[in-house]
């Protein structure tokens, strides 16, 4: 059985790392808040796009030609994947490392026939420590990142896409349902294959100098909004994550406080009565 | 006057929103001049400056690109970044012109990297222009 003293030590040290966990909940708590609104100023953006891009698609009724809407064969395949750049997280980080690792084991042989673009220092360093090329990485991104610091990562992925060095473009990464729930979600972005068309459109636009012109312009810039949507999306998740993970631990530390201070207890009764029974046991000695 | 009701929507949010007497913006086409109950239309937009002429005064607004949406009662701009005049940081600019040029004299056209190097100059161009624009 552990002396008194070292149960004592053993809860000290759990009170304080529950003080850290508690804390880190409420700070996540805070930055959840303020991520949600975040993405909800950033829908605006994407509903106008996908409206304009929505009615061409409409307009044309599928007859429109451009690369970013059409399938070719596939050589390369392209992977971004969101992790953040702290752990501590829950299975945060590790449940989209492990499926994109999985994916990429079981559909290619070499590594000429995938680039993977890494969002979190968390990713970078996993895919390091396997051998596996990253092409572009994004890490320290600032809390309220704009879209300017991520456009570099965007561009290039939509860009490599345009260039044909990569033939589709999945993205991997935790989707904000809830506060308690993330979900691992696995979108195929380019080709753009899941333009939702809106039927009640009442007027019809002329577009400038055509629609296959406006598309050109447009299409990249609706991938690099998607891409940027994500992000946000993922942070959001992130904090959920985080702020659960964290509250787990302190429900845990909790419940070993407890459980410590029982055995301190009882150990501290259990002194006392071998101390009793020991002075009892002296005094009738010496009678 | 009459006025439409006009939104420059970018992924950081509206960066404005108000009623236009006639919104001046370069599309790819050319220049194109809007007044309200204008055709629908559609255009992407150049790298520039575009002008709003309000009721009260006129704004300047460096649009990095995007696209117009037009409609008769609305007219929506597009774009991945946009910056009001009085948000201009001239400094800031002029060194990123500076510096987007040093990198095009670097650069082999056509590849990616210079494509996105011209660009940039394009930006910090329009954005000196919408600073120094209404200052005669």
């Amino acid at each position: 059985m552990p002396s008194m003293r070292d149960i004592k030590e053993s809860i000290g040290s759990k009170k304080k790392t529950r003080q850290i966990t508690k804390a880190m909940e409420m700070v996540s708590a805070a930055k959840l808040n303020r991520a949600q609104m975040h993405a909800k100023t950033y829908t605006a953006y994407t509903d106008k796009l996908r409206e304009v891009v929505g009615g061409i698609a409409a307009g044309n009724n599928g007859s429109i030609k451009h690369p970013m809407l059409q399938t070719r064969p596939v050589k390369k395949t392209g992977y971004l994947v969101i992790t953040a750049d702290m752990g501590l997280a829950g299975a945060y980080n590790n449940s989209v490392l492990k499926y994109v690792y999985g994916l990429i084991q079981e559909r290619h042989q070499s590594s000429d026939e995938y680039k993977v673009f890494v969002v979190g220092k968390v990713g970078v360093k996993f895919f390091k420590n396997r051998n596996i090329d990253v092409t572009h990485q994004a890490t320290d991104l600032p809390e309220r990142f704009k879209f300017d610091d991520v456009k570099s990562l965007a561009r290039e992925a939509v860009g490599l896409y345009a260039y044909e060095e990569i033939d589709e473009l999945y993205m991997v990464y935790n989707h904000f349902v809830s506060a308690i729930n993330q979900q691992l979600t696995d979108t195929k972005l380019l080709p753009l294959s899941d333009i939702e068309t809106h039927e009640e459109h009442s007027v019809t636009y002329e577009y400038e100098p055509d629609s296959e012109e406006v598309l050109k312009n447009l299409l990249p810039l609706y991938a690099e909004g998607l891409i940027y949507g994500a992000l946000l999306d993922a942070r959001a998740a992130e904090h959920a994550a985080r702020m659960t993970a964290m509250r787990n631990s302190t429900d845990n530390a909790t419940e070993l406080i407890d459980k410590l201070t029982l055995s301190f207890n009882s150990a501290r009764q259990a002194a006392i009565t071998q101390e009793l029974s020991e002075i009892v046991g002296g005094a009738s000695a010496l009678e | 006057m009459s006025t439409v009701h006009t939104e420059i929507v970018t992924p950081n949010g509206k960066i404005f929103e108000g009623e236009a007497q006639m919104i001046n913006v370069r599309a790819t086409t050319g220049e194109l001049g809007i007044l309200p109950r204008h055709m629908p239309l559609v255009a992407p937009l150049e790298i520039d400056r575009v002008r709003l002429d309000l009721d009260d005064r006129t704004q300047y607004v460096a649009v990095h690109g995007g696209f117009i949406q037009i409609h008769p009662e609305h007219v929506t701009i597009l774009s991945e970044s946009a910056e009001l005049k009085e948000d201009i940081d001239v400094p800031r600019a002029e060194k990123a012109k500076a510096e987007a040029e040093g990198k095009l004299g670097k650069l082999e056209s056509g590849t990616l990297d210079y494509e996105t190097a011209k660009n940039e100059l394009k930006r910090a161009e329009a954005r000196l222009k919408t600073a120094k624009s209404g200052i005669e």
